[in-house]
Order: structure tokens, then C-alpha cells, then sequence
């Protein structure tokens, strides 16, 4: 029975706005309980089928609701989101909630802290419904990789939400959260955002803090938004951006209103266009031509919004992909060292000696890809080896991160495909783990130079299946991109 | 960076990496590395002596702190909530099984 109901259900709905439901909300016209309340109902429905979520957090919820109801009661004022339905991508810790990464070596674990960015949405009245399903440590690009079962893409349940936040993507996709938090190393917010139809942001290295977000690599990891629109998305950003004293790499940059300056229009009366700037590099072969044409109709559209296209050049693009490999899978492998079995997480109990605890605990709590990763990683960086694949891949990075600045002088946005295809079927690379990594092409690029990013829906193919516009921009050059993104939204592609 | 992952290898970095694999995966794990490592091999055809490598790609180059945060005892994690996830504690300590064979 289950099987059928593909064809005879539907997953996609689009949550409302922010500002809709604030007024909702402020106006008493909808309860935030009976809001959250909806949410679950319709979760119950939905997530057998889509897995999206891993764990509920009713008691939370409906105890922030309660919270939310009593400030319109009094007639308070209300913070940014309030009694706005959330979900968490579970590889950022919450208070006494399972986060298992999507990993059996964290099944059973609850955590004794806040997430920073989640602590910062409850403050400001979100709701958290519960958290959701993603790739084992964020590694993967199809979440096929979590131990918890892979997430269905609601536009076509045979197909995969991308990865790794690929619940956090469906969830919003399907309604079944107005708006989530995911995290992105390689392309795990832009990816799923581009394969689910919803924006997805990636904010520039350091924006937000990672305090409480599971490390996967710690040179790249950021925690980023998805919601239906852009302009909600921006304000979520404004909500989880700033400097955190519990994450020193966090940036003291001032945190701009995201969602003010994304209504500035790209040609603003009496200024010059914003000029956006196409690399050739990100349209040659391996590209879908139905992702390609509608790229090129967001292009024409951004044209007409009073744009300059320009062309830019990114020629070393295509060793992005095995430098990301490198350095992600080498930092993974310190990072994830701290699974041992000894202070929280999965322990083997057939273990007669602490070294074999060590070893049997990782076994038996590990996946197949998180092995692999860790393999490669401790590999590339063990006596010998270090110069020849870490190092190198150290120096090709700089290489990558300069080339970007060099063609941010020349132009204010690059616009590209975030993926060279649309979601593709559930089993259909899982097999090879070389084909999932070039998954990643247009993505990891702006990961390994820390520069920010948004994804916009940007058409769809003839069968249906959205199409994201990568939006790329300089550090903390958020607002810029919005801007783009907005326009982008507001052509209909 | 031709090298070929030899069985060895795989047993050395099991050992390093605290993970053992069962014999039937020693297999596909060797196949596996050897194609990733095959496809990183083209970052050879860059020359990249003289180049700095980058480790860090925040906007933030050094953080000048105009004076240091103030040195200050704040709350930390509750200890009992931390010992609770513990998969072996006495409450002050972790169990673990005995270090030294013999």
C-alpha cells in the first residue's frame, strides 16, 4: 500500500511567510500552540513516508508556545519569530533532546548543552518541533548515509533530497517545519536547498557561531538557514549571526538587517546595476542542459532586473573537488577521533582492553562513509604522505580562495548552477563514493575560500524537479547576495 | 601521489585510525582508496611550490583584541548531567576497561 502512495499523495506545500504568520500570531488569530499543534499533526501524516525528522521535541515546544501565547495575551511585544515552527538538523546539539549526527555512535546521547544558533531562535520565540534526519556527520550528498534510513525528496519521493542537510531541506519542502537550520562543509545547506526547490544560505566562514554544532571539519563547517523565500531566510540569518565568546572563530563583524537590505532592488534609481559575474568554468561538460537552460533564464532575468553580466574567470575550478576530499577527510579524522566509547555515545561491550574498546566502539558505531573519510583522512595526513596530499591540498586552496577575491574585483555576485543535475534517484551513485564527490563540483569551491552564499529555486526541469541558482558572494557579502536572490525569486522561473 | 594503497596500508591506518575492518572489507576499502586517491593525483599537474598554504579563510586574518576578556570564573557544564551520558562512571570518574595488558 505504502508503495502507491507516490502517485496519489502529495508532499509539497509551501509553509507560509514569516511576516504572515507574525501577524497571525500578534493579531490572536492563530494560537502558536495550536500552530505547533498543526505541525505535529501534519509530521504524523508525512515523516513515515519522507523520514525527515529523527526525534520530536513536543514537551519544549509546546512549553515556547505556551510562552509565545502569553506574551499576546499580555499584549508584550513579540521577538522576530514568535511561535514560529522550527526544525534542527541533528548534528547541533539541544538540551536533553537525542543528537545522534545521524550516527548510531551517538544513539541514546543527550546532550548537556545548547546548540549556540538554536539557543539564539528560541530566544527570539521559535518553536523546535524536533530535529532532523542528515547524513552520518554531515558526509554525504544524497542522505543515503545516515544510519537512520534516507530522507525521500518530497517533489519526487523515489528521489533523494540531497545532502547532507537533506532533511533539513524536505522539511521545509513538505511543510513540515516554516523554516530549519542545517549545516554546510561541501555544499550540504546549497545542494538539498537546489534539489528540494527552497533557498538554502551558506553564510561566509564565521558568521555564525558553531558553538554546539558536531564537528565534521572545522575549516569549513557553518551553520546556515533554509526557508521558502528568501527574504524569511534572511532574516533567520539575522536572527543566528554574530560573535559568540564560546567560538573563537566566530566573526565580531557587525550583523547587518539581512532582510532590510534584501529589498533593495539589484539597480537601485540613479546607481549603476550590481554586476554579476558567470564563470565558464561552471557551465562545461557534466552539466544537465535542462539545469543549464534554466540558469540561463535566471541570468536573462537578472539582466533585465538591471543587471551587468559579466564574464569571470575561475580556472582552477576543477581541483576544488579533490582538494575539498583532502582537507575535509584529514580534518574529519582528528575531529572525529573523539568518538572512543569512553564519555558519551556507543561503547562496545565485548571489549577486554581499552584499545579494544577504542577500536570495536568506532566499528560498530561508524558507517561505511564515515570509515572511509576517517581512512582517507588519517591516511593523507600519516608519516610520508603529509607533504604529497594534505599540504598540497593546503596550498591548492589558497590557490582557489585568491582566484575568487581576484574575480570579486571585477564584479559584486557569481551566479552559477549549484548542482550540475537535479535530484537523482535513492540507490542510483550510492554505490560509488567517487561519483556522489563530484555531486559536490560547484559547491565546495565557495566552502574552501569561505566566501557566503544563497540558493535560490531557479526553475525546474520538464519532469518537475527544481532547479537551484547558486548565488556566491565575498565575505560577509550576505546582504549583496540576497539581493541577487531576490531577483532571481521574483522573475517566477 | 601515485602511490598504490597496498593491504599493509589499510592495516597501518586501521591501526592509527583506532578502526578495525572485518576481512571482507578490506576489499572494497582498498578499491575505494586507491580510486579517490588516483582522482586527487591530478592536483600534480599544479605547481605549487612557494605557495602558502591556507589553513584558516575566516575574513578574520589575527583577531586584535583591544584588551583582553576579563579573567573570570564562570559556571560550567553540571557534572552529574555530563556523567549521566557516560556509558561507564562512578560519578566522578569514567570506567574504562584496563589499559595495561599483562
Amino acid at each position: 500500500m505504502t508503495t502507491e502512495t507516490k502517485n496519489t499523495e502529495s508532499y509539497v506545500e509551501k509553509p507560509k511567510t514569516l511576516a504572515a504568520l507574525r501577524d497571525e500570531i500578534a493579531t490572536g488569530r492563530t494560537k502558536a500552540a495550536d500552530l505547533a499543534a498543526s505541525y505535529y499533526a501534519r509530521i504524523e501524516e508525512k515523516n513515515p513516508r519522507l523520514n525527515v525528522y529523527l526525534s520530536l521535541t513536543k514537551e519544549r515546544a509546546l512549553a515556547q508556545a505556551a510562552r509565545v501565547d502569553d506574551l499576546v495575551k499580555k499584549g508584550d511585544p513579540l521577538p522576530a519569530l514568535a511561535g514560529i515552527p522550527m526544525g534542527i538538523k541533528d548534528v547541533m546539539v539541544v538540551q536533553g533532546a537525542p543528537s545522534t549526527a545521524g550516527s548510531k555512535i551517538l544513539r541514546g546521547y543527550q546532550p548537556p548543552y545548547d546548540c549556540t544558533a538554536v539557543a539564539k531562535l528560541e530566544a527570539a520565540g521559535a518553536v523546535l518541533l524536533g530535529k532532523l534526519n542528515c547524513d552520518e556527520f554531515a558526509m554525504g550528498s544524497s542522505n543515503e548515509n545516515s544510519a537512520y534510513g534516507p530522507v525521500r525528496n518530497p517533489v519526487d519521493t523515489d528521489r533523494v533530497p540531497g545532502g547532507s542537510s537533506g532533511g533539513s531541506a524536505a522539511a521545509v519542502a513538505s511543510n513540515l517545519a516554516v523554516a530549519t537550520l542545517g549545516s554546510d562543509t561541501g555544499g550540504s545547506i546549497r545542494q538539498p536547498a537546489s534539489f528540494c526547490g527552497v533557498v538554502g544560505v551558506l553564510p561566509t566562514y564565521g558568521r555564525v557561531s558553531r558553538y554546539g554544532l558536531i564537528a565534521f571539519a572545522s575549516s569549513l563547517d557553518r551553520i546556515g538557514p533554509f526557508a521558502a523565500n528568501v527574504r524569511d531566510a534572511a532574516t533567520l540569518l539575522g536572527v543566528i549571526a554574530g560573535h559568540d565568546p564560546k567560538d573563537a572563530t566566530s566573526s565580531p563583524a557587525p550583523v547587518e538587517d539581512y532582510a532590510s537590505e534584501s529589498d533593495k532592488p539589484v539597480k537601485e534609481p540613479g546607481k549603476a546595476g550590481l554586476r554579476i559575474g558567470v564563470p565558464a568554468e561552471y557551465f562545461a561538460e557534466g552539466l544537465d542542459p535542462e539545469v543549464r537552460a534554466a540558469i540561463e533564464k535566471g541570468i536573462a532575468a537578472l539582466e533585465a532586473a538591471g543587471c551587468t553580466i559579466k564574464p569571470v574567470s575561475l580556472p582552477h575550478t576543477k581541483y576544488a573537488v579533490p582538494t575539498y576530499y583532502l582537507v575535509a577527510t584529514a580534518e574529519a579524522s582528528a575531529n572525529l577521533a573523539r568518538f572512543d566509547g569512553v564519555r558519551y555515545g556507543h561503547r562496545s561491550p565485548h571489549s577486554a582492553t581499552l584499545s579494544d574498546m577504542y577500536s570495536h566502539s568506532r566499528d560498530e558505531g561508524f558507517g561505511a562513509e564515515v570509515k572511509r573519510r576517517i581512512f582517507l583522512g588519517t591516511y593523507a595526513l600519516s608519516a610520508g604522505y603529509y607533504d604529497a596530499y594534505y599540504l598540497k591540498a593546503q596550498q591548492v586552496r589558497r590557490i582557489l580562495a585568491e582566484e575568487f577575491l581576484r574575480a570579486f574585483a571585477e564584479v559584486d555576485a557569481i551566479v552559477t548552477p549549484t548542482s550540475p543535475t537535479p535530484a537523482f534517484k535513492i540507490g542510483e551513485k550510492s554505490d560509488d563514493p567517487l561519483a556522489m564527490y563530484l555531486a559536490d563540483i560547484y559547491t565546495v569551491t565557495a566552502s574552501l575560500a569561505g566566501i557566503c552564499g544563497v540558493t535560490v529555486p531557479c526553475g525546474a526541469t520538464k519532469a518537475g524537479l527544481p532547479v537551484g541558482m547558486q548565488i556566491l558572494a565575498r565575505h560577509l557579502g550576505e546582504s549583496t547576495a540576497f539581493r541577487v536572490a531576490r531577483a532571481v525569486e521574483a522573475a517566477q522561473i | 601521489m601515485t602511490a598504490r594503497v597496498t593491504v599493509a596500508d589499510v592495516e597501518r591506518v586501521a591501526e592509527l585510525a583506532h578502526l578495525e575492518l572485518a576481512p571482507e572489507e578490506i576489499e572494497p576499502m582498498l578499491r575505494d582508496l586507491n580510486a579517490i586517491l588516483d582522482y586527487v593525483a591530478e592536483l600534480n599537474q599544479l605547481d605549487t611550490s612557494g605557495i602558502e598554504p591556507l589553513a584558516q579563510v575566516g575574513e578574520l586574518e589575527n583577531v586584535a583584541i583591544p584588551q583582553p576578556r576579563p579573567d573570570v570564573v564562570a559556571p560550567s557544564l553540571d557534572r552529574a548531567a555530563v556523567m549521566a551520558q557516560a556509558p561507564e562512571s562512578d560519578g566522578a570518574f569514567f570506567k574504562v576497561p584496563k589499559v595495561i595488558e599483562r
